[in-house]
């Protein structure tokens, strides 16, 4: 099997004395669609940023496609074609969907901006209607789309999705995760899914990590885990239907 | 939520603690703008030394009215501006909409009369030379607080820097106004990237506090450097501009006797109006051009959520950079063009009032709106002269003049942004309209 696309090593990161990661390992392959779930305040949201740099990883290390991307400026990482759509889905809220896409197609380039719009409106036709709309005035579900679909103008190699599903009514989540399941079926895109959705997140991705506290207790594929007692009996109760 | 239905239209209000945290918020803005402007006034004294003499009653007041005025229109109205034309017909509304979008065209052509129609009318054509150069400041300025989101509270300090380098160099290098013009923005534009390196990691309050300073700083230097700038008595006799070359005196050779016009010493503020007006018309135009351009677009972006930036591989030190230089370079334009006209400079044009006035153009004009910069500063200026003659009162006045503003728009006149970017097949039949012009 070749390298992981994005391998993580001995991660520690700290907020002041706090730590939150305390040396976390983990892989995503090329084509995977891995998930991260734990409770609130584990530090999934943590491990994502700080793959962007942003915190930064006080030890371990971060390799993204063989280089070494631990001290690299944010703005740089996301050269790199790694995108991501971060907790509280950060969109601009007074510039238009259009424009958003616009700002999300920085790294990809003018050149295919046209090809790549006509495809995420494709994805979530709701948000092709409302490309002049304020993307602040969009509703919770329409600015989910909306940020990863501007994740996805970039043209990435690894999508890093926080929590996508949070705050959405049920219908809406699944036209999420089935819009996920399609990038990585018919595009290949490699996906790592942070959720607290543990039951549909673990059904969608292929491998999945259970973080406790800033540590990786379990790891496995998805339906191995999803048989795990522990995991049924800490991040399933009530997620099954 | 309370929703209430009146007529055709809706009108949304807030529950009490949102009223409250909304009133509460406006009143310390108005605290901020007026503490300054009002709250605080300087005087000679006796001995000819500063005084700073408060007025605290009239600075409670005024604040006391924001509070409760917002408090009402946040009961009753919520958050959505009071547009005029509410409740109006909808073939009304239509036409006002299209008068609204030729206020701009309108105002330039009006602008570019007022010398042949005020000809003979001194002190108005240096009034509209005065406007003129506030809106160029507050253009440039708004490139930094409206498009980059970065407030700026120490921009005169670049007015400062445009002034003192095209007199200097004027005088001591004999260079012409042309070839100054650009140094004296480069210049500012360098200070700029200067201010901006310490501030790079700064936000909100802490930025405003350091920019501040930075602007203090200047005018101390320009204040104390007695060798250099000639300390508190400034430098006069600054060569005025001449046309082309040309200069304006009743000489041979001069701009009356080459174009064989009778000599008037009203050419040269024609001549100024027309600079002045051009240069802001620059500004204007590159601050909407860059808006189109990807640092452009990038100002605005990070003015909204600076991680979100960041994680789209927005280089955003470059960008406030470039957003502080590009500000300050028309603000070393404007300084430029205020030494040229004044003849004589010292640091007492560059006090803070002038940054409080410039960001109070911005923030009323409605941050990143270009026209509504232009129509604040012509109210604010033109509201200032207006009430010359009752000394006493023309603070207040002007304080409650700004009150009902920030109670009727508390987003400035013209709050709607106007996407830079729309698709050839979805733009739609009638494009949003900005609010302000209703
Ligand atoms: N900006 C921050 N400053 C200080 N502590 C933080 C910050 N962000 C997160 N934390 C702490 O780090 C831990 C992990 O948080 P987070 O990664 O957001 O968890 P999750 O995303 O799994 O809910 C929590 O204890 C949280 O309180
Ligand atoms: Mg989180």
């Amino acid at each position: 099997m070749t390298a992981p696309l994005l391998t993580v090593r001995g991660v520690k990161t700290f907020y002041g004395n706090i730590m939150a990661l305390k040396g976390v390992d983990l892989d995503v392959n090329e084509g995977e669609i891995v998930t991260l779930i734990g409770a609130n305040g584990a530090g999934k949201s943590t491990l994502m940023m700080t793959t962007f740099g942003n915190p930064r990883a006080r030890e371990g290390s971060i390799v993204f496609d063989g280089r070494d991307i631990t001290h690299m400026p944010t703005h740089e990482i996301a050269k790199l074609r790694i995108a991501q759509s971060p907790e509280g889905r950060r969109i601009f809220s007074r510039m238009s969907v259009l424009e958003n896409l616009q700002m999300g197609a920085t790294v990809a380039g003018a050149d295919n901006f046209t090809d790549d719009l006509a495809r995420v409106g494709k994805l979530f036709p709701l948000l092709e209607k409302r490309m002049h709309q304020r993307g602040g005035t969009l509703s919770g579900g329409e600015q989910q789309m909306l940020a990863i679909a501007r994740a996805l103008m970039g043209r990435p190699r690894l999508l890093l999705l926080d929590e996508p599903s949070l705050g959405l009514a049920p219908m809406l989540a699944k036209q999420i995760f089935r819009a996920i399941r399609e990038l990585n079926e018919r595009d290949r895109l490699t996906v790592f899914l942070v959720e607290q959705n543990a039951f549909h997140a673990l059904k969608l991705a292929h491998r999945g990590y259970v973080i406790v506290n800033g540590e990786i207790t379990l790891a496995g594929s998805g339906r191995e885990l999803l048989e795990r007692p522990e995991v049924r009996a800490a991040y399933l109760e009530g997620g099954r239907r | 939520m309370n929703i209430q239905a009146s007529g055709t239209n809706r009108r949304i209000s807030l529950p009490l603690a949102a009223a409250l945290k909304d009133a509460i918020f406006s009143a310390l803005i108005a605290f901020g703008l007026f503490v300054f402007l009002i709250g605080l006034h300087t005087d000679q004294g006796p001995t000819g030394a500063l005084v700073v003499t408060t007025r605290l009653p009239q600075l409670a007041m005024l604040v006391g009215a924001v509070f409760a005025g917002s408090l009402a229109r946040a009961l009753i109205f919520g958050r959505e501006p009071i547009g005029l034309g509410r409740g109006l017909p909808p073939w009304l509304m239509r036409i006002a909409q299209h008068a609204g979008r030729l206020a701009g065209p309108a105002l330039l052509v009006f602008a570019l009369l007022v010398p042949v129609l005020f000809y003979h009318n001194r002190y108005l054509l240096d009034l509209g030379i005065l406007v003129l150069t506030y809106v160029m400041l507050g253009w440039g300025l708004n490139i930094v607080v409206g498009l980059a989101g970065l407030l700026d509270l120490g921009y005169v300090a670049f007015y400062a820097v445009g002034a003192y380098s095209y007199a200097l160099l004027a005088q001591n290098f004999g260079l012409s106004f042309w070839i100054c013009l650009p140094l004296a923005g480069i210049l500012a534009a360098f200070w700029g990237v200067l201010l901006g390196f310490p501030v790079l990691r700064l936000r909100g309050d802490y930025l405003a506090i350091v920019t501040l300073a930075f602007g203090e700083i200047i005018r101390l230097v320009l204040l104390n450097w007695q060798s250099f700038t000639g300390g508190p008595n400034g430098i006069a006799s600054i060569p005025r501009p001449s046309f082309f070359g040309l200069p304006f005196n009743d000489e041979e050779g001069g701009f009356a006797a080459t174009f064989g016009l009778e000599f008037s010493p009203t050419h040269r503020i024609v001549f100024l109006f027309y600079l002045i007006l051009a240069l802001a018309l620059v500004t204007n135009w590159v601050a909407k051009r860059m808006r189109r351009l990807p640092v452009g677009r990038a100002w605005e972006a990070m003015r909204e959520d600076e991680i979100a930036c960041r994680s789209l591989g927005i280089n955003t030190t470059n960008t406030k950079l470039t957003a502080f230089a590009m500000g300050a370079m028309f603000g070393g334009f404007a300084g430029a063009f205020f030494a040229t006209r004044q003849g004589f400079i010292s640091p007492e044009s560059f006090a803070f009032g002038e940054s409080a006035l410039v960001l109070a153009i911005v923030v009323l004009g409605g941050m990143g709106s270009q026209i509504g910069v232009a129509v604040a500063a012509l109210a604010m200026l033109g509201g200032f002269e207006l009430y010359r003659e009752f000394e006493h009162y023309r603070m207040l006045v002007f304080g409650f003049a700004m009150v009902t503003i920030m109670i009727w728009r508390p987003r400035g006149l013209v709050a709607t942004r106007e996407p830079s970017l729309y698709l050839a097949t979805h733009k739609p039949a009638v494009s949003p309209v900005k609010q302000g012009l209703k």
